[in-house]
């Protein structure tokens, strides 16, 4: 009754074929940015910002960006928290080389650090395929997670080996750094993914994301077509790690604050798969839902034995913690194959037909 | 120029410098590439009879040498131990085949791929919370394995070889042959490769799909134990081994992922080259290569075979 485009008239292409043809697709979404924007900072203390928004936030950054890669190009890849090391480490990089320039500028550049590289390890996809081009990918993480370690010159020689953030100030206000506010660093990351998001939708919605899609579906009908597959597979490796790097950068400069080789490894990688697979594959909303269950989840699980009045010890806990999240990755998998972004179609589907059932 | 004389003159003279550092390197390599093989084979049955990309397979390892060195410590006799652990892994075997391959039939694979990490997860929560999280010895003696070295004395030195080692090898090699004789000649082998063949042609003259998937990944589960035998007796089983299983992936997209004898080979080939690489070209670039080198080695193979050495040729049609 209330989510209906009845009465809705497009009067030109443009409207037609805008991206959130109904009205209150529209109102939601401005809802969600305001809620997001004025809402939870109102609301939400130190610990819901710093510990639970911004992970979530920098999360789904590197989610949409594997997302590109796996769910609307169909190319696996197993190496994304290594390209979001490249990301973190060109971004300390620059920022120490050249400490007077913006740190939003750099954390940008550093995805373009990260794109050269991903596009770099992307070469092979062209003859490899499936789980080969998975397996390929992984030679790109354990290879750039040695770098981490062995090239003294990528973390400037710190006896410690680990990278650490300096300060840096935007219009005066400090946003990374020990001195930065929690806040402050929120609404940060949060233009830069909500930037982000709206320019991957854009993509995936026009002519190259079609493409991509064309070349997921079957790679050699999309060839046929006239779809050239080098650079349509190399372009999603470039945006995917693009992504990736930023998010990296993200990681370290506003939500870490400093990191190790370790930060980037391997898990780091799965979990990013977890996160687009229960999500839903080629769905952008998937991104950010399966980011949200995958991080906030652990949390919640951690949480709630001590909420109950039960004593658990912390090891334990950590091991039941394992166990629930293999458990809730089965679930939702015989569930929903598709992801959390189909069942949030659904609900759409049965809202928009509500009273009758169909 | 230096640079090229390190890279392509330098190690060969080394090489032909110390025979026996030589033979010493080649033999560490080819154990390595057994136990490798040893985790690849176990990837490829399931690949083959259920279409599965196997995640779970490292940790399957690690769970099954841990149930066995568990039991053990808690006072159950050996070979006892060694029996309650086949049991824990037909369990497994039959729990898996219930829980999530049922549900998942024909899902695209990376989403059986995903159940298989979901398992992983769960496996690693389980291991941890029945058998604690340290790392523990595993009782050689006690299961009839040889302990010691031999040293061989030829070209001018000496050359170690670990019994164990040894040991590892030949039931590699018995355990292959097993396989093959199982595969080639059983009723219940040749319903195996019916099913891999074509699982709807398989179910139409009467295989029950069900059994089989049961039986290959028992069968995984025995390989699992028997490589987390030889894995822990070479260092301690622990959690850590997990990451060792991640050397198998290139042995296998090496190897071909539906091919036994691939399996074999590739292990070779990767256990051998990365010994190499790691003692006469690692220091050249700080050492630690062995981390990604099985990569950079099955990459270069792929790009002139995509299909692995033995694989299937992939035949694409629209």
């Amino acid at each position: 009754m209330f989510y209906r485009e009845v009465g809705q008239f497009k009067t030109s292409y443009a409207a037609d074929q805008a991206i959130f043809p109904i009205r209150q697709d529209r109102i939601g979404l401005a809802l969600i940015l305001a809620v997001a924007f004025i809402g939870i900072p109102l609301i939400g203390g130190e610990f819901m910002i710093a510990s639970v928004m911004i992970p979530f936030l920098v999360l789904a950054l590197a989610a949409i960006g594997l997302n590109i890669l796996i769910g609307y190009t169909g190319l696996i890849s197993l190496g994304t928290g290594a390209f979001m090391g490249v990301g973190a480490y060109a971004c300390y990089k620059l920022s120490t080389l050249f400490p007077q320039v913006n740190i939003i500028v750099w954390i940008i550049s550093s995805g373009l650090v990260s794109c050269a590289v991903g596009v770099l390890f992307g070469l092979p996809s062209l003859r490899i395929k499936g789980f080969y081009l998975a397996i390929a990918t992984l030679a790109a993480q354990f290879f750039l997670q040695w770098c981490f370690v062995r090239v003294g010159w990528l973390y400037n020689n710190n006896p410690s080996g680990a990278i650490e953030v300096p300060l840096h100030t935007l219009f005066g206000i400090p946003i990374t750094g020990a001195t930065a506010k929690p806040l402050t660093r929120y609404y940060v990351v949060l233009t830069i993914v909500v930037v982000m998001t709206w320019f991957a939708s854009n993509l995936v919605h026009g002519r190259i994301g079609r493409n991509w899609m064309a070349v997921r579906d079957m790679d050699i009908a999309a060839q046929l077509m006239g779809i050239r597959l080098l650079p349509a597979k190399l372009l999603a490796f470039a945006v995917s790690s693009f992504y990736a790097g930023v998010a990296g950068a993200l990681m370290v400069f506003l939500w870490l604050g400093a990191a190790e080789p370790e930060a980037f490894n391997i898990n780091e990688s799965f979990v990013l798969l977890f996160m687009v697979i229960i999500g839903g594959l080629g769905s952008l909303i998937g991104s950010f839902l399966g980011a949200a269950l995958i991080h906030i989840l652990p949390i919640i699980v951690r949480t709630t034995p001590g909420a109950l009045g039960l004593s658990i010890g912390s090891a334990t806990a950590e091991h039941l913690t394992y166990i629930i999240t293999g458990g809730l990755i089965l679930f939702f998998l015989i569930v929903e194959p598709h992801g959390l972004a189909r069942l949030w179609q659904i609900a759409k589907q049965k809202l928009r037909v509500w009273p009758f059932p169909y | 120029m230096g640079l090229l004389y390190q890279i392509f003159i330098d190690p060969f003279m080394q090489m032909g410098q110390a025979p026996d550092l030589l033979v010493q390197t080649l033999w560490e390599g080819l154990v390595g590439g057994v136990l490798y093989a040893l985790i690849a084979l176990g990837f490829v049955l399931i690949f083959k009879a259920s279409g599965v990309f196997n995640f779970a397979q490292g940790i399957m390892m690690v769970f099954a040498a841990l149930t066995l060195v568990g039991l053990y410590e808690k006072g159950v006799p050996a070979p006892l131990a060694l029996l309650l652990a086949i049991g824990v892994m037909y369990l497994l075997a039959l729990g898996v085949e219930r829980v999530v391959l049922r549900p998942l039939v024909n899902q695209p694979d990376i989403m059986l791929f995903m159940a298989t990490f979901g398992l992983t997860y769960i496996l690693i929560g389980a291991g941890q919370l029945v058998f604690g999280g340290d790392p523990k010895e595993m009782p050689v003696t006690a299961l009839g394995l040889p302990k010691g070295a031999i040293d061989l004395k030829i070209l001018g030195g000496l050359v170690s070889l670990q019994k164990i080692d040894i040991a590892a090898a030949i039931i590699a090699s018995i355990m292959v042959a097993g396989l093959a004789v199982f595969f080639q000649k059983t009723r219940i082998g040749r319903a195996l490769r019916a099913v891999a063949d074509d699982h709807q042609a398989a179910l139409s003259v009467g295989i029950s799909l069900n059994q089989i998937w049961v039986i290959v990944w028992f069968t995984a589960g025995i390989v699992a134990l028997a490589t987390g035998i030889m894995w822990g007796a070479r260092s301690d089983v622990s959690f850590a081994l997990q990451v060792i299983s991640l050397k198998a992936l290139p042995v296998l997209i090496l190897g071909g992922f539906t091919s036994v004898p691939g399996a074999i080979v590739g292990g070779l080939i990767i256990g051998i080259g990365e010994k190499l690489g790691e003692f006469y070209w690692g220091p050249l670039v700080g050492g630690g290569i062995e981390s990604w080198l099985a990569y950079a080695i099955a990459l270069a193979f792929l790009l002139f075979k995509p299909e692995g050495l033995f694989g299937e040729k992939i035949i694409e049609r629209i």
